[in-house]
């Protein structure tokens, strides 16, 4: 019997309810709030159970629409790229400064997802972060941290 | 009400606020016509924005993207097919015939003035049932509030996925899940925050809504390798000819708009049935009406076909707000932006609205009406020129989002865990989204789970924790009855196919 993927999807929602009903049990509430009507754990335990029920729903009840979706068109590749990046970038940004970082990342972003117009993509790269943070930084008065920029004495 | 609507007008027609509509008009035109991207994404990009002005103009720049994203999507239904949301569907059946034949400038101009009347006439409604509404709507207590979130949770599940109601719900209780993280309001106890201190004061609103649709529209469009910005470019070269509407047609506008207007409205009220549904109800309603003859110009570039849908969906926009306003309770997924936006203003919006804020309340009614007004001088016109702006290769359209999602994010709290988290939600929400698990319902009740355990423990506490205020209050009860029809009948219809 072939499993669906949305089935799955359910199951691993049934099992994060449940977790969440044994983390909602484990909540600390103050010793005069243990009995009371309502406390800190209420809620949650019973959106808990609401959650195991509807996934408990969807996985008995029989599928009459196909719900699989064909993997080998999705570019898988290109996305994964993508994220790879954005954790780069969020790993960078604070180290590195806005500036760099968020150049290189609009860089590899076009790279990545094909474009190769090089002019566009310095363009669209390191103009577009230095006007976007004048914007910022020089018109809105919004401070964003830099320490390359800070070193090189660009902005105070 | 004389002096809300002057200090109405004293607000939305300070130059700040008439820029604020001006440019949420333009923004909202440009993202509505692509495909997917639709006015939550064009309002969850704005929020980082908002949160510069003050909560009136915030609320004014997401009411104009609202009005301009959807007619930006009637835009490339017309022109080129390819509804840019899913309420301008319709619009497509009679508008893309009529642009086929010579008549595109025509067909955008029926679109423009239907939108005009459609959203002129909702404001007029709106203007007079918000307040009484309001009124009303003080003799609601905890246990009716509790009873209608459940029942627009319920609703917006029913309507927003056709066919997935379950997984619908599901979404409701991850939304409800996720807004239950941090630090409980009563007793400032922590909740599911594993020790990770950054999680503390909970997850941001901002952040989800930018993870679950900015930031994975964009990652939906890298994998299924589509490319929106074709429909601009394609737009850039459609001749429009001219604009300018005979006498005859104009004639068949006015018999369609009153009609179509009212529908759409009441349509937009109702929680979860939002413009989509207001649009093909019209468009059903006016084929009805009309003589035999007309009748047979449906789906041919009939006037009729087009102004139907148009007036209904910007009518059920208006419509949308009264829920918001008057009970501080969305009715879609967008307006629940809205409340999630003005929650972040520190502002709560309820029945108390109009009377502790009227500037807010009647500034936003007031701004509808212009951001209608600068729809149809600037927008109608410049159709060719936004199109032309917006074909740019999807290669530098999507990091422009994924950038300005990442750098909305990081500059409301400088903290990088929040970008990983947001990362981290958009991938599950890609995912999700594979199969067709719907977001609207998931921020609607991110947005609710706060007020809805408030309430709970309010009507919980007063029972002395028994369930029975569920059907003590005639209300309380008549509002679940509703819930319990509609899951009857859900049940029924997935029982039946």
């Amino acid at each position: 019997m072939k499993i669906s993927s949305v089935k799955i999807i359910s199951l691993l929602f049934f099992v994060l309810s449940a977790f969440y009903l044994y983390t909602a049990h484990q909540i600390q509430v103050f010793t005069f709030d243990e009995d009371a009507p309502f406390n800190a754990r209420t809620f949650p335990i019973y959106l808990a159970y609401v959650g195991m029920f509807f996934s408990g729903l969807k996985i008995l009840l029989p599928e009459k629409l196909s719900e699989e979706v064909n993997h080998k068109v999705l570019d898988y590749k290109k996305v994964s790229f993508l994220i790879i990046i954005m954790i780069f970038y969020g790993l960078t940004i604070l180290r590195v400064g806005f500036f760099l970082s968020t150049s290189v990342f609009l860089l590899l972003s076009y790279y990545f997802l094909g474009e190769r117009r090089w002019k566009w993509m310095i363009i669209f790269s390191f103009p577009f972060v230095a006007l976007f943070m004048f914007l910022l930084h020089g018109i809105l008065d919004i401070y964003l941290r830099d320490p390359l920029l800070k070193l090189i004495g660009v902005i105070g | 009400m004389i002096e809300g609507i002057l200090i109405g007008l004293d607000t939305a027609l300070s130059l700040k606020n008439i820029l604020m509509v001006m440019m949420g008009c333009f923004f909202g035109t440009i993202i509505g016509m692509l495909p997917g991207l639709g006015p939550m994404t064009a309002i969850a990009l704005m929020i980082p924005i908002t949160y510069g002005f003050d909560p009136a103009t915030g609320l004014i720049l997401m009411a104009g993207v609202y009005y301009g994203a959807v007619f930006g999507g009637s835009t490339s239904s017309i022109l080129i097919n390819a509804p840019g949301v899913p309420g301008t569907v319709a619009t497509a059946f009679d508008g893309y015939p009529m642009a086929q034949q010579g008549k595109a400038g025509k067909a955008l101009a029926i679109a423009a003035y239907s939108s005009f009347a459609g959203g002129t006439l909702a404001a007029i409604f709106l203007l007079f049932t918000a307040p009484s509404l309001s009124k009303v709507s003080l003799a609601f207590r905890s246990p009716d509030y509790f009873a209608l979130m459940i029942l627009g949770l319920t609703a917006v599940s029913a309507f927003s996925a056709r066919g997935q109601f379950l997984k619908a719900m599901m979404m409701v209780v991850l939304g409800l899940m996720l807004a239950s993280v941090g630090q409980d309001s009563l007793s400032d106890i922590t909740r599911f925050t594993f020790n990770n201190i950054n999680l503390t004061d909970g997850i941001s609103f901002v952040l989800v809504v930018m993870a679950t649709f900015a930031m994975s529209e964009a990652l939906m469009i890298i994998l299924r390798g589509t490319d929106p910005s074709r429909v601009a470019k394609a737009i850039s070269l459609t001749e429009l000819g001219s604009i300018k509407l005979d006498k005859d047609e104009t004639k068949k506008m006015l018999k369609t708009i009153p009609r179509s207007s009212v529908l759409g409205f009441l349509i937009g009220v109702l929680p979860g049935a939002g413009a989509t549904i207001a649009s093909f109800l019209a468009y059903g309603m006016e084929r009805n009406y009309v003589n035999d003859e007309e009748k047979k110009k449906f789906g041919k570039g009939s006037v009729h076909g087009l102004a139907a849908p148009e007036t209904a969906n910007n009518a059920a926009c208006s419509g949308a707000f009264v829920p918001l306003l008057t009970l501080g309770i969305p009715g879609s997924g967008t307006t629940a932006v809205m409340l999630g936006a003005l929650l972040g203003f520190g502002i709560q919006p309820g029945p108390r609205l109009y009377m502790t804020n009227p500037e807010i309340f009647w500034s936003v009614i007031m701004s509808m009406y212009i951001g209608m007004v600068i729809l149809l001088i600037l927008n109608l016109p410049l159709i060719p020129y936004i199109a032309r702006i917006l074909a740019v290769p999807r290669t530098f359209l999507i990091p422009m989002i994924l950038f300005f999602s990442v750098t909305g994010i990081y500059l409301m709290s400088f903290n990088t865990f929040d970008i990983f988290l947001m990362i981290g939600i958009a991938v599950v929400a890609t995912l999700l989204r594979l199969y067709k698990f719907p977001m609207p319902p998931l921020i609607l009740a991110f947005v609710l789970g706060g007020l809805m355990e408030e309430n709970l423990r309010r009507s919980l506490l007063i029972s002395d924790g028994s369930f029975n205020f569920l059907w003590d209050r005639p209300l309380t009860a008549i509002i679940l009855s509703g819930t319990i029809l509609l899951v009857s009948w859900q049940t029924y219809k997935s029982l039946k196919k």
